[in-house]
């Protein structure tokens, strides 16, 4: 297939996973601000949050303060911001529309219709009261779109770069979200202090994982367990390691004569999360293992594009 | 001036011609609530399909509808038999005609056409002098403007050999009809479209470079940006062809390439909805983005086919169509089965001096223009706007043609107080390759503000369903 056509469908991907996630944040503060007295610990989640996905300096642009209801109108509806649920959804279809030729007409139709449904609900300027609605609909096109590339795209190279955008966008969040919550993963917290279930709540809640954990441990939550769930469980859908296995297999159904090197790079992460245990992690310290992980994602990315997405100019 | 125009439903007051009487019938048992409602229907799908048309300069992702009418356009079975004789005609007559200036220029030594006249015109590609294209063809897609007079009689308003477009929405506006008022396609034999892209597939594969077995055909566009985009990717698609950008291409020894992400693949033969002027920044316009540098060497080396071929447009000058009756004469000794508009070329002085005492009532175009830009519409115009145009004859006279102004023929069309006259015409697409070809009809333009003529989609014009009846 053409490099440029895999090229737009994998940001197209890439920026629909993203909009979830976000919507995913934003709900899951949002759900915390309702909550009495969570004040305090919501606005240091908003903030570090911000930090983790490196939106808090175009925030600080437009705000003085970390306000929830101006931080979820800002990352969801801001029109201006690259980086707004909005944005994505833009790009995502600007990306669909440029191989729209490419698409199955569901799929297309599929995303054109976010877009048609977005506009008016932006304009709107939704009070923060439509908040918890605006991110559920975000987070329903997104699941649709998900459905409806797996149930109608032919499973060829095109679905197989639409699939590792959507992995590899996962796997980067989910480390940003985890980075975010970093200080309240590392064990030292669970010895005495008692973790905030403010905190975890988020955490759990934004990356589906509330429900999961409750099956999984039939315990208290505890730290080690949660991130045992998050980076470790290979059958949990936004773990590093489920996300770093589906990046992998994919990039191995489209292997060329240049990517052995990527594709070495994606095995060597999905077997190092599949081998390794907690002690092990936290030994070298979370922090610094998620700031390699989030590095090495980059460079798979980086990688993938020269590989595949926009091969050097033919000499 | 204008005559009373032809009716393409009415005979008279309330009695429907007879290929449309089953139509009207029906449409006199509709509420008009109904209709109200299958329009709205049809504009919320062609919305979610995105069958829409970039604005200029407008916000990103706003795109317009090309509003479709709900009342088609019918022609009896007779009717088309005429018009596609006619128009196969001048398609060979013009390929013909194409060939000839870039090779023996015996039309020319003939003196049937000034040489200086395609010599000089900024359409004519040197480049293309003595270089042999695969059966001879140029135009391999060709959309005829097709006006119907206040006599009855079909005519040829225009014949765009470059990259014409709008074959898309004759086939979505086919489709939409079915699905609105399936009904009607039950008591009408109504001649299919929808095998169009497979057609015009085989006949692009067929004028690949000699000696390749499986040609691979792909779709030049110049982007999502392009105003024409739904149609280059709908095309493609229905086609199963790569839609690619110039970026995409890059040749390599003298063969044409694209960049995929199994490598570098060879194709054979471009469909492409760019201008020349674009096509390789080396030959053409240095600063084009959009063309493949060196794509010329490879194409003059035989090694890929460029469908419509460099240089077409030295055919559908305005300035050169005055002169198709003579072409078809000249290379298939035939006489031509319809007749041009007359015309008068403001080059020579007796039609200029004619024109410029004339131009209240006249239509004058200019040579280059396109898509309803650049056209003066006398009787519709006011003092300053025909003064205006009178200073610019006079300044660059080779630049205008002048025309009568016809009474197009009106066809019923659902508007807000229910049906009314608007006027119309039809652009069939003839595809020549191993064979001519024309599906059934075409697309009817109408133009949907009262009284007006201009049913260009960029000047408020909308689309019609065209019926060829089999019976």
């Amino acid at each position: 297939m053409l490099s440029r056509t895999a090229d737009h469908l994998y940001w197209m991907s890439r920026y629909i996973e993203r909009a979830e996630s976000l919507a995913r944040l934003v709900d899951a503060h949002y759900q915390m601000s309702l909550l009495p007295h969570s004040g305090e610990t919501l606005a240091q989640s908003l903030s570090s949050t911000m930090r983790a996905l490196h939106m808090d300096e175009a925030y600080r642009k437009r705000h003085e303060t970390i306000e929830p209801g101006a931080v979820f109108e800002f990352v969801s509806l801001n029109r201006d911001y690259s980086g707004s649920i909005f944005s994505c959804l833009r790009s995502a279809r600007e990306n669909a529309r440029a191989v729209r030729g490419s698409l199955t007409s569901e799929l297309w139709e599929t995303l054109n219709a976010t877009w048609l449904e977005l506009r008016p609900l932006a304009a709107r300027r939704s009070p923060a009261a439509d908040i918890g609605s605006f991110v559920e609909w975000v987070k329903e096109r997104s699941h649709l779109t998900r459905g409806v590339i797996v149930g109608t795209m032919m499973h060829d190279e095109a679905f197989h770069f639409t699939r590792i955008g959507t992995f590899l966008e996962r796997a980067d969040s989910t480390a940003r979200i985890l980075t975010a919550h970093q200080s309240d993963l590392v064990p030292g917290a669970a010895a005495g202090v008692v973790p905030d279930p403010f905190a975890w709540s988020v955490l759990l809640r934004a990356l589906s994982a509330f429900e999961i954990y409750r099956r999984v441990y039939r315990d208290v939550i505890t730290p080690s367990k949660v991130a045992q769930l998050l980076i470790l469980r290979d059958d949990m859908p936004r773990s590093l390691l489920r996300c770093c296995k589906e990046v992998y297999q994919n990039l191995k159904s489209v292997t060329n004569e240049q990517s052995a090197e990527t594709e070495r790079r994606a095995g060597e992460m999905h077997a190092m999360l599949h081998f390794t245990r907690m002690e092990a992690i936290t030994a070298g310290g979370l922090p610094r293992f998620l700031e390699e992980f989030l590095a090495r994602v980059r460079d798979l990315g980086d990688r993938i594009a020269s590989d595949f997405l926009l091969p050097p100019a033919e000499v | 001036m204008a005559n009373q125009p032809y009716d393409e439903m009415y005979l008279g007051e309330r009695a429907a011609r007879s290929h449309y009487l089953r139509y009207a019938q029906w449409f006199r048992d509709q509420p008009q609530e109904r209709l109200a409602q299958k329009r709205a229907e049809a504009d919320a799908l062609f919305h979610r399909v995105g069958i829409t048309f970039a604005v200029y300069g407008q916000e990103e992702g706003a795109e317009r509808l090309i509003p479709f009418d709900i009342v088609p356009r019918v022609l009896p079975r007779e009717e088309w038999i005429r018009l596609e004789q006619g128009l196969k005609q001048r398609v060979r007559a013009l390929n013909a005609f194409i060939h000839d200036i870039y090779h023996d220029q015996q039309i020319l030594k003939a003196g049937v056409i000034p040489a200086e006249q395609i010599l000089c015109n900024s359409q004519y590609r040197p480049e293309m002098q003595g270089v042999d294209v695969p059966g001879d063809i140029y135009a391999h897609i060709a959309g005829i403007d097709i006006v119907r007079d206040d006599a009855g009689e079909f005519r040829v308003l225009e014949d765009n050999l470059r990259v014409p477009s709008g074959v898309s929405y004759m086939l979505e506006n086919r489709k939409m009809m079915m699905r609105l008022f399936p009904e009607l396609f039950s008591g009408h034999r109504v001649a299919p479209v929808d095998h169009y892209p497979e057609v015009l597939l085989d006949n692009l594969r067929s004028v690949a470079p000699t000696g390749v077995a499986d040609p691979t055909v792909v779709l030049l566009t110049a982007g999502a940006h392009n105003s024409a985009y739904f149609e280059h990717a709908f095309l493609a698609q229905q086609m199963g062809v790569e839609l690619v950008e110039g970026q995409d291409l890059f040749v390599r020894d003298e063969a044409v390439f694209m960049r995929t992400t199994q490598g570098p693949q060879r194709i054979d033969v471009i469909y492409r909805r760019i201008d020349d002027d674009f096509m390789d920044p080396l030959v053409f316009r240095p600063d084009s983005m959009l063309g493949v540098p060196g794509l010329l060497t490879a194409y003059r080396a035989g090694h890929i086919t460029i469908a419509n071929a460099i240089g077409t447009g030295v055919a559908d000058d305005k300035s050169i169509y005055p002169y198709v009756p003579e072409m078809i004469r000249f290379y298939l000794g035939q006489s031509p089965a319809i007749a041009n508009v007359h015309t008068w070329l403001l080059r020579r002085k007796e039609d200029r001096d004619y024109v410029l005492a004339h131009l209240p009532e006249l239509v004058v175009k200019e040579v280059h223009g396109a898509g309803g830009y650049g056209m003066l519409i006398g009787p519709a115009a006011t003092l300053a706007e025909i003064e205006l145009f009178r200073r610019q004859i006079i300044a660059a006279p080779d630049r205008y043609i002048a025309q009568p102004t016809l009474a197009l023929s009106t066809c019923p069309t659902f508007v807000d107080q229910g049906l009314a006259p608007r006027h119309i015409d039809l652009r069939p697409f003839v595809l020549s390759g191993r064979d001519v070809t024309i599906v059934p009809g075409g697309l009817t333009r109408v133009a949907l503000r009262d009284g007006s003529l201009v049913v260009n989609s960029s000047q408020g014009g909308g689309t019609k369903d065209t019926w060829v009846l089999e019976t």
